[in-house]
């Protein structure tokens, strides 16, 4: 393997960015931001098609919600990237002029939306029926007692399967090497190619995705503390992982 | 909307650009879940085995290959395996022991799981016959451990067939660099890319239902 050699991050890559280190760090940012990206496009997707797969009488909207999560959960996150990347654009131009950044974003949120879905329906369902019965003896119309009555709580339960997801979507956005997203993967082959030093490279991507992965954990764990509702325990309390 | 062009796509195709990927995912993803299944119990055994010696070095393992993404893990064997064993490995080799290291993290925690779901009553009633921990463990508590998971498992090995396509990191030749390359060597990507698509949602789709069937007539047993 040979010695450590970090002065490799001081060295000028000739490009515009003067140093490796700051291409790193400009690396990491590129993940960041497809990452919280794509976190608000799922969340707000699979927010939608979670609720409608719950939804009473609509047996259209459920299979519509149920064919969704199918669709994104069975072919694999690589194969939408490059569906999203080379074929969308050819096929329909209006979407040609938007910027590879925004197309991996649809395609890392589209393929997490529906695992956000899947999790969003389990917690709906796993509340009791009587708390939708009673928001409907309040006189609430549906998307009343979704709002005051089913989602506050069914968000809160599942919590811990969403900071799974979210750690998940930070590890995922490495598939994005593959369309030339200048993310962390990516500096670590070129800049590891370029110097030589692939090691130091890998390393500190590996601690880069490790302390981004904890920080969204503390942070999602901050936030359970936060919404908890007192004397209601969600069972399995704070979900190890 | 541009016109796709799909008659490249024949018999010919599937025998000379196809196949042999198809294989290479296939086993992949079988060697990965026995070899990923045989060393994640090992990890779920030292786990809760009560001795920190043996449960500290397992989790730090597990939590370790679960927090970092599987293209890095991809890319670092790639880089250490041939140092370690001292000389060149093909990408296909390096992807088989990758994807058995990384998945018996994500195993163990199944398997962690389906041991700890048998109730605490069967170990001791398992001692009181007389049983050694090793008899214990065999006879009484992973037959039950297995069967309460085979369903979380299976799932997991469809995900774990579905990453397989992330060996395109180191150019491993599986089923989906095969469609990547004939899509490339006819000029027809966009098409070849949605074909992938295609192939892969028809297959896991159906291994996901099958599951699905099979976990219906685990609960009815029970």
């Amino acid at each position: 393997m040979g010695n450590w050699d970090w002065q490799v991050f001081l060295e000028d890559p000739g490009g515009k960015i003067p140093t490796y280190w700051q291409w790193l760090v400009s690396a990491w940012g590129w993940t960041l931001a497809v990452s919280l990206s794509a976190l608000v496009v799922a969340l707000v997707l699979g927010s939608v098609i979670g609720v409608i797969r719950t939804l009473p009488d609509n047996p259209w909207l459920v299979r519509l919600g149920n064919a969704w999560v199918e669709l994104f959960r069975n072919v694999p996150l690589l194969v939408q990237i490059f569906l999203w990347y080379h074929v969308i654009p050819k096929m329909f131009p209006v979407m040609a002029s938007l910027p590879p950044f925004i197309l991996v974003v649809f395609a890392l949120g589209f393929f997490t939306s529906s695992r956000i879905a899947e999790q969003l329906r389990s917690g709906i369902q796993a509340l009791p029926k009587g708390q939708r019965y009673a928001g409907m003896a309040m006189g609430f119309t549906t998307p009343q007692y979704y709002r005051y009555v089913i989602l506050p709580m069914a968000y809160r339960i599942i919590i811990p399967p969403l900071t799974s997801e979210s750690m998940n979507i930070f590890k995922n956005s490495s598939v994005a090497f593959a369309v030339s997203i200048p993310e962390m993967i990516q500096f670590a082959m070129q800049a590891g190619e370029e110097t030589s030093r692939v090691t130091e490279m890998y390393a500190a991507v590996t601690v880069l995705y490790i302390i981004s992965a904890m920080v969204i954990n503390r942070i999602m764990a901050w936030v359970e503390k936060r919404v908890r509702v007192p004397g209601f325990v969600v069972a399995g309390g704070t979900g190890g992982h | 909307m541009m016109g796709l062009d799909f008659s490249f796509f024949n018999w010919a195709l599937v025998t000379d650009w196809l196949l042999k990927g198809f294989y290479f995912s296939v086993t992949l993803t079988i060697i990965a879940t026995l070899g990923g299944i045989f060393f994640g119990t090992i990890l779920a055994l030292m786990r809760l085995s009560g001795k920190k010696w043996l449960d500290v070095p397992a989790a730090i393992y597990v939590n370790g290959m679960r927090s970092i993404p599987l293209v890095m893990v991809i890319l670092w064997f790639f880089l250490l395996v041939p140092i370690m064993i001292g000389r060149p490995i093909g990408a296909e080799y390096s992807a088989v022991i990758t994807f058995v290291a990384f998945e018996a993290a994500y195993f163990s925690e199944i398997m962690r799981a389906g041991i700890q779901s048998i109730p605490r009553g069967q170990v001791h009633a398992g001692q009181a016959v007389g049983m050694t921990y090793g008899q214990n463990m065999k006879l009484v508590i992973l037959p039950q451990a297995f069967r309460n998971m085979l369903p979380v498992l299976l799932t997991q090995t469809i995900i774990l067939f579905q990453d397989t396509s992330l060996v395109y990191a180191i150019g491993a030749y599986d089923l989906f660099k095969g469609f990547d390359s004939a899509g490339k060597n006819f000029g027809r990507p966009e098409e070849a890319y949605l074909l992938a698509a295609v192939v892969y949602f028809v297959l896991c789709y159906s291994l996901s239902w099958l599951v699905k069937r099979l976990h219906k007539k685990i609960a009815i047993i029970r």
